[in-house]
C-alpha cells in the first residue's frame, strides 16, 4: 500500500471523486490555481477547470450557502473554507438550512454537500487560526460531523462524504495534514460515515478521542504499554455525528474504564456526550469514574509558545492521563 | 504640503523607516522560527499607513484587519511591546497572547488588528456610534483590505453607518489581492470606492497610496467631512511588495509586476521629496535610518529577554470583574 500523508489523501479523494460524478465541484478562497491555503486542492484546478474548482470572492456564508442551493438543485459541493475558525459567519446557513431542510421539506428536498474544513491549534495560529468548532455542530441533529486521524479514513470517509445525501462537515486536523502518514490502500475504496475504528485493542481501559488526539492517544497507548504495561483500547471515534454508541459502550464494557480526549475546550465538549452516553447505558461496567481531558475553559488558543503548549493536549499528558485512570 | 513643516515630514520619514526595519527583522526572525504562525507584512504599504494615521487627531480612532503591525507603529505603540508580542512574551502588548495579528491599544484608541476579515467592521460602525451618541467630537478610521469589501460585514456596517449618519473613514487599502484573488476575480465593480453610491455616502474616491502627503491630505479631508456629516468609502491604491504572508509562493503574480511597484518605493519616493525641498537633509535622514536601527535592536534585545507566559497566564482573565 502507498504511503502518503493525510492531506494527500484529502486531495486524492477530492480527486476521485470529481472524477467519477460531474455534478462534484469544489468551492473556496483560493481553492484554484493556488490550491488553498494548506494546497489540499492542489493540481485540481489544472485538471478539472476553472468551472469545477471554483476560486470565491472572501465570503464564507456564501461560499457555504451557495453550495447549499446548489446541493438543493442536485449538483455535489465541496465547499472549503480556508480555517475552521471562519465557518461562524456561515452557521445560520448551515444550522438554519441544511441541516433542517431534509425533515421541514417533507422530505422533498435533502442537502447532500460536504464543508470541509482545517481544525486545530499547535502551529501558533492563536485565537483565530486555531479553533476546534465541532461542539458547535454536534448538537445540530440533521448534520453529519466527520474528524479523521489517519490518511486511509480521511480518504474513504470523505469519499463517502461526497456521496452522502446529507449535509457533512469534514474537519480535518491540519497540525496533522503533514505530520501524519500512513498507508492508504490502493484503488477504489469507501469507509462509511458512522462507525467508530478500534485503533488500538487492549483490556485495561478505553481512551476515546478522535482528529490529532486520536493520533496522539495511540502513540501514547503504545508508551504506557511499553513503559508501564497498561493494555488500553484506543477508539477513533471518526464520525462525531450520528455518534456510535454501539462501539463507545462495547469497548467499556470490556474495559470498565473510560477517558475521552480532546482539544476543544473542556466545558460541554464533545467528552460530555461521551461521558453521558456511558453514565446512562454503560454504567454497570464501570470500575472508574469516566475521565475527560481537553482543552481549558480559556475563550481561545493564545498565540505564545508556552500558553499554546499549556493548552494543547500532547501525548505525554494523554499518557499521564492513562496512567492515572488505570490506577484508579 | 501646505501646513507641513519639515520636523512632520522627518517624523513622518522616520516612521515609514522604522516599519520597514521593524518588518524585515520580524521576517528574519520567522526565518529563525522565534516568531510563529502566520506573519502578515505591510512593507510596501508604509505611505498609506502613516499619511493616514498622521491625520488623526489623539480622540479619534483607529482600526484595522490582521496586516497591523504598520499601524500599530504609526499610531506609536511601543516597538518594544509590539516585538515582545510577536515573540509571544508577557511583555508584549497583549501578554503574548495575541501575536503578530492582533495589536492593540487602549490608550491609544487604537482598536486593533482583527484576524477575522470583515469582523471588525461592524465594530468600527459601533465605536463610532459611541461618538455619535456622547455628541463627542471624534471620527473612527477603519481600514481594511480589498478583499474584505466582499464579505457581508461590508455590507452591513456601509450600510448601518450611512443611515445612521456615523462618523466613519471606510479606507480600503487595495494592495490588488486578497491573498491570491486579484480584484478583478472577486468584485465586479472593480473601482470599491464607487460602492459609496450604492449606499448613498460619500465618496471620497481614490488616493495614491504611495505617496504619503497625498494620503494625509486625503484621510484629513475625509475626516473634516465624516465627522460633520457621517461616513466616507474610499481608497488608497498601494502594493503589498511581500507574499501574503510568510511562506506564499506567489504564484498569481508576476515577479516583474513586483519590481515595477518596487521601483516605486514609497520610502524612495518620499525621500526624494524631502531631498528636493530641503537641501542638505540627506545626512538627517541617515541619521534617522541610524536610530530606526537601534530602535528596533533594542526592541529585539527586549522581546528576546523578557519572559514568556505562565499556565496561570493561559486561565486568568476568562471574565472580566
Ligand atoms: C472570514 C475570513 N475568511 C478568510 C480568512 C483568510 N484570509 C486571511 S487574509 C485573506 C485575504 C484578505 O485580503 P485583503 O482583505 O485584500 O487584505 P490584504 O491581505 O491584502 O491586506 C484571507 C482570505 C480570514 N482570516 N477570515
Ligand atoms: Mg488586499
Amino acid at each position: 500500500m502507498p504511503v502518503m500523508t493525510l492531506i494527500e489523501a484529502v486531495t486524492q479523494a477530492m480527486d476521485e471523486e470529481l472524477a467519477r460524478d460531474p455534478r462534484v465541484f469544489i468551492v473556496g478562497e483560493d481553492v484554484g490555481a493556488r490550491g488553498g491555503v494548506f494546497r489540499a486542492t492542489m493540481g485540481l484546478h489544472a485538471k478539472y477547470g476553472s468551472e469545477r474548482v471554483v476560486d470565491s470572492p472572501l465570503a464564507e456564508l456564501s461560499i457555504v450557502a451557495i453550495g447549499i442551493g446548489a446541493a438543493l438543485a442536485d449538483l455535489r459541493p465541496i465547499c472549503e473554507i480556508q480555517f475552521a475558525d471562519f465557518i461562524h459567519p456561515a452557521f445560520n446557513q448551515i444550522v438554519n438550512e441544511a441541516a433542517k431542510m431534509y425533515y421541514r421539506s417533507g422530505e422533498q428536498w435533502n442537502v447532500p454537500m460536504v464543508i470541509r474544513a482545517p481544525y486545530g491549534g499547535g502551529i501558533s495560529g492563536a485565537l483565530y487560526h486555531s479553533q476546534s468548532v465541532e461542539a458547535f455542530f454536534t448538537h445540530v441533529p440533521g448534520l453529519k460531523v466527520v474528524i479523521p486521524s489517519t490518511p486511509q479514513d480521511a480518504k474513504g470517509l470523505l469519499k463517502s462524504a461526497v456521496r452522502d445525501p446529507n449535509p457533512v462537515l469534514f474537519f480535518e486536523p491540519k497540525k496533522g495534514y503533514r505530520a501524519i502518514k500512513g498507508d492508504v490502500p490502493e484503488g477504489e475504496y469507501t469507509i462509511p460515515i458512522g462507525p467508530a475504528r478500534v485503533a488500538r485493542s487492549g483490556r485495561d481501559l478505553s481512551v476515546f478521542a478522535y482528529g490529532m488526539m486520536a493520533h496522539y492517544t495511540t502513540i501514547a497507548a503504545e508508551k504506557v504499554a511499553r513503559e508501564d504495561g497498561i493494555d488500553a483500547e484506543v477508539i477513533d471515534l471518526r464520525t462525531l455525528l450520528p455518534v456510535d454508541k454501539g462501539a463507545i459502550l462495547e469497548s467499556v464494557k470490556k474495559t470498565g474504564k473510560a477517558l475521552v480526549v480532546h482539544e476543544d475546550t473542556f466545558t460541554m465538549g464533545y467528552g460530555a456526550e461521551v461521558a453521558a452516553i456511558i453514565a446512562d447505558e454503560g454504567f454497570n461496567y464501570m470500575d472508574a469514574p469516566v475521565k475527560r481531558l481537553a482543552g481549558p475553559d480559556v475563550p481561545a488558543m493564545p498565540y505564545s509558545h508556552s500558553m499554546q503548549e499549556f493548552f494543547m493536549p500532547n501525548p505525554d499528558k494523554i499518557a499521564a492521563a492513562i496512567r492515572d485512570l488505570a490506577a484508579y | 504640503m501646505a501646513g507641513l513643516n519639515k520636523t512632520t515630514l522627518l517624523d513622518w520619514y522616520r516612521q515609514m523607516v522604522l516599519i520597514r526595519r521593524f518588518e524585515e527583522k520580524c521576517a528574519e526572525l520567522y526565518q529563525q522560527g522565534k516568531i510563529g504562525g502566520f506573519l502578515h507584512l505591510y512593507i510596501g504599504q508604509e505611505a498609506t499607513g502613516v499619511g493616514s494615521v498622521a491625520a488623526l487627531r489623539p480622540q479619534d480612532h483607529a482600526i484595522t484587519a490582521y496586516r497591523d503591525h504598520g499601524l500599530a507603529l504609526a499610531r506609536g505603540l511601543d516597538p518594544k511591546a509590539i516585538m515582545a508580542e510577536m515573540l509571544g512574551k508577557r511583555t508584549g502588548v497583549s501578554g503574548g497572547k495575541g501575536g503578530s495579528m492582533h495589536l492593540a491599544s487602549r490608550e491609544l484608541n487604537f482598536w486593533g488588528g482583527y484576524g477575522i476579515v470583515g469582523g471588525h467592521l461592524p465594530l468600527a460602525a459601533g465605536i463610532a456610534l459611541k461618538a455619535k451618541y456622547n455628541e463627542e467630537d471624534e471620527v473612527v478610521l477603519c481600514y481594511m483590505g480589498d478583499g474584505a469589501t466582499n464579505i457581508g460585514y461590508f455590507h452591513e456596517s456601509l450600510n448601518l453607518s450611512a443611515v445612521w449618519d456615523l462618523p466613519v473613514i471606510w479606507l480600503v487599502e487595495n494592495n490588488g489581492y486578497g491573498m491570491g484573488t486579484a480584484v478583478d476575480r472577486a468584485s465586479g465593480q472593480v473601482e470599491l470606492h464607487k460602492r459609496a453610491v450604492g449606499y448613498g455616502m460619500k465618496d471620497g474616491g481614490r488616493v495614491d497610496g504611495m505617496d504619503v502627503i497625498a494620503v494625509y491630505e486625503a484621510i484629513s479631508d475625509a475626516a473634516r467631512y465624516a465627522s460633520k456629516n457621517g461616513p466616507v468609502l474610499m481608497e488608497s491604491m498601494t502594493y503589498r511588495f511581500q507574499g501574503h504572508s510568510m511562506g506564499d509562493p506567489e504564484r498569481y503574480r508576476s515577479k516583474e509586476e513586483v519590481q515595477r511597484y518596487a521601483a516605486g518605493d514609497p520610502i524612495g519616493k518620499f525621500r526624494q521629496t524631502l531631498v528636493e525641498k530641503y537641501k542638505d537633509v540627506a545626512g538627517e535622514l541617515d541619521k534617522i535610518e541610524d536610530a530606526v536601527v537601534a530602535t528596533v535592536a533594542e526592541a529585539v534585545e527586549y522581546a528576546e529577554n523578557s519572559p514568556a507566559p505562565t499556565y496561570e497566564d493561559l486561565v486568568a482573565h476568562v471574565y472580566a470583574d
